[in-house]
């Protein structure tokens, strides 16, 4: 079974190679504050620009907290990063849900397009899903989540 | 509540070790809170007490099973996270494009 991947795309008015930096090296700048792993106030996010290189965000206190790393760092058209944040907002290097962002030239400059797959990962007993979906839970679960059976 | 303030209560449900360690087990597999308790160094009432919280905060749920309640997973967890990724993605993203396009024109200024 898989559960249908997030997908988002963004026009930027740079040129890729611009916008795949502004992504990357300077991807606290944009972060939004509020999301943050745990207690404590944001100060920036860092991702260490190399294959393996980690992508943590940084409190006010001085504390760190890691979502994951760097799978493939391809300038200035592809980057891939792990997000090993479990459904209990716990790192777990163990996890892998691949986060991959393309930048593709355009007219007006770039479009941007994150990809975040393997969410069905986020649960251990994924078989039990059409137990739940068949059981009358809310529609909002039908809505979102597009379950697929891999019958092969 | 919304998801990100769920998500916020799962993450203080599982700040406690023992609960943690509780909610690991039944994630593994199914399981009453007699048998939690044999695997586990903790007394039944205290398994219980656990068990309430993990409930409270969407992680767990639980089922009558004869004379027994058995707990699992809740996958209501699951969806809670993709809802909360899809809205963080959005916010994030809208963020940046507004960064990016700010840098364009502050570079780009006569």
């Amino acid at each position: 079974m898989s559960i249908a991947p997030i997908v988002r795309t963004v026009t930027v008015r740079q040129p890729p190679d611009r916008a795949f930096d502004l992504f990357t090296a300077r991807i606290g700048d944009s972060w939004p504050r509020q999301q943050s792993l745990g207690p404590g106030e944001l100060a920036s996010v860092s991702l260490e620009p190399r294959v393996g290189g980690r992508w943590r965000e940084h409190k006010v206190d001085g504390s760190e907290a890691t979502f994951g790393d760097v799978l493939a760092w391809e300038p200035p058209h592809r980057l891939l990063l792990a997000w090993r944040i479990d459904a209990a907002f716990q790192y777990d290097p163990a996890l892998t849900t691949e986060v991959e962002v393309r930048f593709d030239a355009i007219d007006e400059g770039t479009r941007v397009t994150l990809e975040h797959r393997n969410l069905e990962r986020f649960g251990s007993d994924a078989p039990r899903i059409a137990e739940l979906l068949g059981g009358g839970w809310p529609t909002t679960l039908a809505h979102f989540a597009d379950f697929t059976a891999t019958t092969a | 509540m919304t998801y990100a303030a769920q998500a916020l209560d799962s993450f203080a449900a599982l700040g406690d070790p023992t609960r943690r360690a509780i909610f690991e087990e039944v994630a593994a597999r199914p399981a009453s809170v007699g048998a939690l308790a044999a695997r586990l160094p903790v007394s039944r009432p205290a398994v219980s007490q656990h068990l309430k919280v993990l409930k409270a905060a969407g992680l767990v749920r639980d089922e009558p099973e004869g004379t027994r309640r058995i707990y699992r997973l809740d996958l209501r967890g699951i969806a809670a996270m993709r809802d909360w990724l899809d809205r963080h993605w959005d916010g994030a993203l809208d963020a940046f494009a507004d960064f990016a396009d700010r840098e364009h024109d502050r570079e780009n200024r006569p």
